[in-house]
């Protein structure tokens, strides 16, 4: 789950955990941003480098949560390759390894997307997947093709050996259907400028862009575009007010006066919902399924999350396409 | 009404006026409209009459082409535009990282000096990929504007990370990452010594050549060769990373300069600001005041969420459906005459009327009516069924709705007993014209559940705000008022620009 800072990218992806496992399945949801933006939301403690249950969906399915550290990670990963032993904390402490880190931003993401793919192809002794989806809230939508491509790079400096075998074991997984890339956004300007501009470049990378989530739309008003067009009715609309129960629709009177003030409100809503239209109309040109989620007046809490989920799910099974993987029975 | 708690306001234009106040940083995380205060601020101080300059960094689009600007672009042009009457001028610029750094470079090092460093890869994927590069190099910028002293007042955007506080940590950070002890390591391997070179010796030599050894197989096997070539370089070139962000810094610290945090009013974007302010206090940085952007209001604050939602429901229930039948209307139906409340369950639509209601209602259904009005209601469902208290809390209003309908606690309060009469006067009017067609209830219950809509995400904006003064009491606060469209024009900038000053008509009713 891609998309731009602040378009509720965390939000979503960790509706999709919850709805992918829906029907008794676990599913996993990564973070690697190191921003504890899933305990936030979750409203527990932030999350340690370690897989935890951190939700029951609909339907007694399993979230699974981890907070990937790409310093822990890339000790792991030394320690598997080169069996540095307790050198690995030495070099901890001498600002190595945050220096390795540091150094190249595409050492930090292959770290971070090689975690994630092992959680992918784990199997338990039955060889049965441990995970029946993994959900990554990965960086945003400027950084998204970049970070999953960085696996090509490397396979291309390490020629052979170890690194090089994962590095494209990685990018088996990540440019195979078992992927999928979906894009958050908002019916604003420049986060649908980066999501046309990112689905260009994840293209071009050969990764699986999938689909589009708008999210936060505000629902249409019945007779928005009489708003814009019609000359005022306002006596009417007093009328209406008046019974309703709302006061007077005489001249001067209670019901008259909101007349003003609330049409002016639904003129403004009529004006952002039109240039939502136009945005939504570029977005729906790219030729991805788009799908909405609609915005929360009240804000994203717990119950929220779980409203959205089911929002997800309910779109998914419509149009009948798979949020990730080829495995049909996903949502 | 007062700001709660005492808060004072910001007052922009004498902090934009002040020969004094040279920089205005505008700060906060991404999205919160950091870039438009940022140039809504040049353009108002430029028709203010002081010689401007903005430094935007990554602005939208359309934002960028309408003040001139088409591409990156290191040196400051001209805003057409700009009304120059009082006599000033607004330049802008849009941060060119990758140049601002090559820029470095070439002003401190010898021409072959400076073409090695800018061909070496590691600079290059430093100077365009480095987390905290782009934060470094806004400093710098900065920094060269001010020393210029060309300008009264600059204007700075900060880049879009996530976290406010990383335009002051990124500099330092990656300054101190470049003056690091393991780099220094690696630069002369030779020379170990000192304490760094104990370490080294604790953990072995060959944990070290290990660790190298594996970077180059994970790094390609060049670059930590280019890193140290690089780091070479630029050491004996201008002393060090770290000393020049500090610099910057302290331009930061000194009088002159002025911050102002800009945050939408949600949780997570005054999360950040408070641990921004925090930040500012701490390193004795100037405040100047926390900007709240993209606020709602409304001229109708009066009407509260629940009993417009009540309302709504009135116009979309009332007589939709004949509940004794249970059957929609035919629409030629004959208008029934004044319908007795049904069975058992009181026409609490509208309590004191609630005969009349029923009337009205069913003279004017029509199929139209009842499909998108029950479209309407599904779909509100849908959007309402994660708000576990809406629907009790419209119940609520159905059933005490008689005291609320007197207008008690609304703005209008105390004018209830002649509603009652005006009420009747218009409902005769009404049953004789017919002119309200299904449309205009239809239109009506939609603004109202829109104001229903405004209503609570503006109680929660309020509720969210008000956490964030009752813990930064002494925090001067300007709110500015969510404008229906993107701003991507001048005039869009000097209405961000008048709210921004004028507090009094910030965001209405707060
Ligand atoms: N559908 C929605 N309706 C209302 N608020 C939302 C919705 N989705 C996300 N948000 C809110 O928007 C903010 C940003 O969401 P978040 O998921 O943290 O974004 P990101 O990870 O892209 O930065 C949060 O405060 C979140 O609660
Ligand atoms: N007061 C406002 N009313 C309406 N839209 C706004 C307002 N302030 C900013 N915007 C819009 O919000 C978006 C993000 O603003 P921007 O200034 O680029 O944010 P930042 O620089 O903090 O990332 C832009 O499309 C801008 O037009
Ligand atoms: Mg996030
Ligand atoms: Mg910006």
């Amino acid at each position: 789950m891609t998309g731009k800072g602040g378009t509720g990218k965390t939000t979503v992806a960790a509706a999709l955990a919850l709805a992918l496992a829906h029907g008794g399945r676990r599913t996993l949801l990564v973070e690697v941003e190191g921003r504890q933006g899933i305990a936030q939301l979750f409203e527990t403690e932030p999350l340690p480098y370690e897989e935890r249950k951190i939700a029951v969906s609909h339907g007694n399915g399993e979230v699974y949560a981890l907070a990937i550290d790409a310093e822990r990670a890339l000790l792991d990963y030394l320690q598997t390759f080169y069996k540095l032993g307790s050198a690995g904390r030495a070099l901890k402490r001498l600002g190595a390894i945050d220096f390795a880190t540091t150094i190249a931003p595409g050492l930090r993401d292959v770290l971070l997307t090689g975690k994630a793919c092992e959680a992918v192809r784990r199997r338990d002794k039955r060889q049965r997947p441990v995970y029946d989806a993994v959900v990554m809230d990965a960086p945003p939508t400027g950084r998204i093709a970049r970070f999953l491509g960085v696996n090509e790079e490397v396979a291309g400096l390490a020629k052979v050996g170890p690194v090089h075998n994962q590095a494209q074991a990685v990018m088996r997984v990540l440019k195979s259907p078992e992927t999928a890339v979906h894009l958050v956004t908002l019916l604003e300007e420049m986060p649908v400028q980066e999501t046309i501009d990112g689905i260009a470049e994840l293209r071009a990378a050969g990764l699986p862009a999938a689909s589009v989530v708008v999210n936060m739309v505000r629902p249409e008003l019945p007779g928005e575009e009489q708003l814009l067009t019609a000359p005022g009715r306002t006596d009417e609309i007093a009328h209406a007010f008046a019974r309703a129960g709302l006061g007077g629709a005489r001249r001067g009177g209670r019901a008259e006066r909101l007349v003003t003030p609330l049409l002016e409100q639904g003129r403004e809503h009529a004006q952002r919902v039109r240039l939502e239209r136009v945005l939504r109309a570029e977005l729906s040109a790219q030729g991805l399924p788009v799908r909405e989620l609609g915005l929360l007046s009240e804000g994203v809490e717990l119950a929220g999350l779980y409203g959205l989920a089911r929002e997800l799910r309910g779109q998914w099974q419509n149009s009948g396409a798979d949020a990730a993987g080829t495995d049909g029975k996903h949502p | 009404m007062a700001t709660p708690l005492d808060a004072d306001a910001l007052d922009i234009d004498p902090l934009l006026d002040d020969p004094a106040t040279r920089i205005v940083v505008c700060c906060g995380s991404g999205g919160v409209g950091k870039t438009t205060t940022a140039a809504a601020l040049g353009v108002r101080a430029a028709e203010r009459g002081r010689r401007t300059v903005v430094l935007t960094i990554d602005p939208a689009r359309r934002l960028a082409q309408s003040m001139g600007l088409s591409e990156l672009d290191n040196t400051p042009r001209e805003v057409p535009g700009i009304d120059k009457a009082a006599g000033g001028e607004l330049h802008a610029m849009m941060l060119d990282m990758k140049r601002t750094f090559d820029e470095i470079v070439e002003t401190h090092a010898d021409t072959d000096r400076a073409k090695a460093i800018l061909e070496n890869p590691f600079y290059q994927s430093l100077s365009t990929g480095f987390a905290g590069t782009q934060e470094y190099m806004a400093m710098e910028k900065l920094g060269q504007l001010r020393a210029g002293d060309e300008w009264d007042l600059i204007v700075v955007d900060t880049p879009p990370s996530r976290s406010a506080l990383d335009f002051l940590d990124a500099p330092g950070r990656l300054g101190s990452f470049l003056d690091g002890k393991f780099i220094k390591l690696m630069m002369a391997p030779a020379r170990v010594g000192g304490r760094a070179g104990m370490k080294v010796v604790n953990l072995g030599m060959a944990g070290l050549s290990l660790f190298t050894g594996a970077l180059n197989k994970l790094l390609g096997a060049g670059l930590l060769r280019d890193v140290q070539t690089f780091i070479a370089a630029m050491d004996t070139m201008f002393g060090g990373f770290r000393t020049r962000a500090d610099a910057t810094y302290r331009l930061l610290q000194a009088p002159g300069t002025a911050f102002l945090v800009v945050a939408a009013p949600e949780r997570d974007a005054l999360r950040e600001a408070a641990y921004f302010v925090e930040r500012l206090a701490a390193d004795r940085m100037p405040l100047a005041g926390l900007v709240l952007n993209r606020v709602h209001g409304s001229e109708a604050a009066g009407l509260s969420a629940e009993r417009a939602l009540a309302a709504a429901e009135n116009l979309e229930d009332g007589g939709i459906v004949d509940r004794e039948g249970g059957k929609v209307l035919d629409r030629d139906a004959p208008s029934a005459g004044p319908a007795a409340p049904e069975d058992g369950s009181p026409a609490v639509e509208n309590p004191g009327h609630p005969r009349s209601v029923t009337t009205l209602g069913r003279a004017e259904k029509t199929e139209t009516t009842t499909e998108t009005a029950e479209r309407t209601i599904a779909e509100r469902t849908a959007a309402e069924r994660t708000i576990p208290d809406v629907r009790s809390a419209t119940d609520r209003t159905s059933t005490d709705g008689s005291t609320r309908d007197d207008g008690h606690g609304d703005a209008q309060g105390g004018e209830g007993g002649r509603d009652g009469e005006e009420s009747r006067d218009s409902l005769h009017e009404s049953r004789d014209g017919r002119e309200d067609s299904a449309e205009v209830s239809v239109l009506a219950a939609g603004l109202l559940r829109l104001h229903a809509d405004r209503m609570r995400l503006l109680a929660r904006e309020r509720r969210t705000r008000d956490r964030f003064m009752a813990l930064h009491p002494d925090v001067p606060l300007a709110e500015v008022a969510a404008l229906p469209g993107d701003v991507h024009d001048l005039d869009g900038l000097r209405a961000i620009g008048e709210r921004l000053a004028d507090q009094s008509r910030s965001a209405g009713p707060r």
